[in-house]
């Protein structure tokens, strides 16, 4: 059959054209016009060019935040994923167990993201909170709003409680997709219990896992809600995050310039970042 | 090797088994010889797979013993035993080479590296992927696969028998003879005791010596393919074996005749077996004549499939299937005779008389 060549099939692309013009393309572009521009009100603006983007890469504050959270995620990574794995590989397979497993496991998942916060915010408190004065009848002297280190080991903590279900769910499907026939082999095979785990179920979350540290590390590095509701970002700065950061430029200090910029450069480094952990992870894979 | 016995095996998958109908395998009690080729048929359910996972110790048995070689191995888990099995969809470590595969099973048994070398090398000749040595196992197609799944049994020399679940069932056809002839050369040249489960009565005639034919949790007969075929023990295996299966009939018996509808048929033989509630006769389509003598038959259907015709035919009542060669008319007036030395009897659906 002949094929018909002409431009009408752009109309059908046409909405979701307008879609992501509307809900990516015109606010990212928005964002741009303020980095590149001063404002003092009233609607003037006067153009700055460079200027913002040089101060926020030579601020010693963005680059703190950055710092701090690089290293929250890399923690939560480290805890969050070996932490899954382990609970995907105990959960049981057939039974009662299954559907009770999978409820407690999606529960963290369900409370919004506030909520979190505020449990743990209460969790935590010393006068009324279960761990709090667990810790303090222990006779630890447990304070997150004044000791940065038990302000992070909580923050850490509930973004554990919170996440690692997520990666558990991940792993647990890619484990259950795994024929019967395979671990049958593995015993004729004489294999031990590791080498079941690094040569069957290890390849078989293979990308299960890709997905669960993209999202993971995404997530994490993008944290506002919660620690903002449990630390504010304190004490001091210690738990002032990228995106807490963020907020206190341009809602706190009215900065609009410095903080589009600042969206800017931090939009760049996630998708750098997943960019590099995807082609760095999917190589791998093509490799072996 | 090892010859395998078979002590009055019974195995029930619920805990509490009352009645034979909990029993997913009734009783088994069979000898299997050092270096043969067995093939177990039989439709879905019938236990099969049950009694392939018990010889390999996948699955305990309620009841009974197995023996390797008068050696009592039913406690003994699936390692202790030394068997390979190949299972119905290819098992391969796709992140390993195809080298690594195959020495997957002695690296966990702690062989030095030198013999593993060796035997490594001598089986991926064996089974023809030495020039796919290095390369990753997840590359390779699926019958490539199940020759690893495969060579991962035979680099084991000491093995006391290879099972094989239904291997072929992902296989393109016309790669399944490759690989059913591969296996039936390597079981000539190294008398491995095989065991192959299969419900494709092509692929357990041509592979096995014997052939275990299995219905409903029982052996029905073991035999040769052509024992299956001229002298089936019992009606299921007459049904299931041959396309079309054995032509089954109601029958009156009286000393060296059978009575059909209003026919009286010749027998080879007088057979009067006693106390029989049913009475049966059979025969294989291919031993039925359509002609211009015998009896009357209608013709419902006649089938071409190439080689030769079915032709469905009905006597009286019963439906009655004939094989006739392609040359051959059919007769305006069709009437059907029964060759006397295909005929078999059945009295409650096992065989009566001799050989």
């Amino acid at each position: 059959m002949e094929k018909t060549w002409n431009n009408k099939a752009w109309f059908m692309v046409l909405p979701v054209l307008l879609l992501v013009a509307f809900s990516a393309v015109i606010p990212l572009m928005t964002v741009v016009n303020y980095s590149v521009q001063d404002t003092f009100g009233n609607n003037q603006f006067f153009w700055a060019g460079t200027e913002w983007f040089t101060e926020i890469l030579q601020s010693e504050r963005f680059h703190s935040a950055l710092i701090r959270n690089l290293i929250f995620s890399f923690i939560i990574l480290a805890i969050e994923i070996p932490l899954g794995i382990i609970i995907a590989l105990n959960m049981p397979r057939k039974g009662l167990g299954v559907p009770v497993c999978l409820v407690l496991m999606a529960l963290p998942l369900l409370i919004p993201w506030n909520v979190v916060g505020t449990i743990w915010q209460v969790f935590g408190r010393v006068d009324i909170g279960l761990l709090g004065h667990t810790l303090e009848s222990l006779g630890i002297n447990y304070n997150y709003v004044q000791n940065p280190l038990h302000a992070w080991f909580t923050v850490i903590l509930m973004d554990v409680w919170h996440w690692t279900s997520l990666v558990v769910l991940l792993c647990y499907a890619g484990l259950v997709s795994i024929p019967d026939a395979f671990y049958q082999a593995a015993k004729i095979d004489g294999a031990s219990r590791w080498a079941v785990f690094r040569y069957i179920q290890l390849p078989k979350m293979n990308r299960v896992l890709l997905i669960a540290v993209l999202l993971r590390f995404m997530d994490s590095f993008m944290i506002y809600t919660e620690p903002f509701v449990v630390t504010g970002g304190g004490p001091g700065n210690s738990t002032t995050f990228l995106s807490i950061d963020l907020v206190k430029i341009a809602i706190g200090q009215f900065d609009l310039g410095p903080a589009a910029a600042m969206s800017i450069v931090y939009f760049l480094i996630i998708l750098l970042l997943s960019w590099v952990f995807y082609t760095v992870m999917t190589n791998y894979d093509a490799e072996r | 090797m090892a010859r395998i016995d078979l002590n009055h095996i019974r195995h029930a998958y619920g805990p509490n088994p009352k009645s034979d109908k909990d029993y997913a395998l009734r009783e088994v009690h069979h000898s299997w010889e050092d270096g043969g080729a067995y093939a177990l048929l039989g439709p879905s359910g019938c236990g099969k797979t049950t009694l392939l996972n018990i010889i390999s110790g996948l699955i305990h048995p309620s009841h009974g013993q197995l023996l390797f070689n008068g050696q009592d191995v039913t406690n003994l888990s699936t390692q202790e035993r030394n068997i390979a099995q190949v299972f119905q969809f290819p098992v391969i470590y796709d992140t390993m080479t195809v080298y690594d595969n195959l020495a997957f099973p002695l690296r966990n048994r702690g062989v030095p590296e030198a013999e593993i070398d060796r035997k490594v090398r001598e089986t991926l000749d064996m089974i023809d992927l030495a020039s796919w040595t290095n390369k990753k196992a997840r590359g390779l197609t699926a019958d490539q696969k199940q020759k690893i799944s495969l060579g991962r049994g035979l680099v084991r020399s000491d093995v006391n028998a290879i099972l094989f679940d239904e291997p072929l069932t992902v296989i393109d056809p016309h790669m399944k003879w490759v690989l059913r002839s591969q296996l039936k050369q390597l079981h000539q040249r190294f008398g491995y005791t095989m065991v192959y489960v299969t419900h494709d009565q092509t692929e357990a005639l041509t592979f096995a010596q014997k052939v275990v034919v299995m219905y409903d949790g029982e052996i029905v007969q073991i035999g040769t393919p052509e024992e299956l075929f001229e002298r089936p023990k019992h009606t299921f295996v007459g049904y299931f074996i041959g396309s079309p299966g054995m032509n089954v009939m109601p029958v009156q018996l009286a000393g060296d005749t059978a009575q059909v509808g209003s026919h009286t048929i010749n027998l080879p033989a007088p057979a009067t077996p006693a106390g029989a509630k049913k009475l049966e006769l059979g025969i294989r389509p291919e031993y039925v004549r359509l002609g211009r003598q015998g009896m009357p038959v209608t013709i419902a259907k006649v089938e071409d499939i190439g080689r030769h015709k079915i032709v469905r035919t009905k006597l009286e009542n019963q439906d009655i299937a004939v094989i006739v060669a392609e040359g051959e008319d059919i007769p305006a007036e069709p009437h059907i005779a029964f060759d006397p030395k295909g005929i078999n009897i059945y009295a409650d659906s096992w065989r009566v008389g001799g050989n």
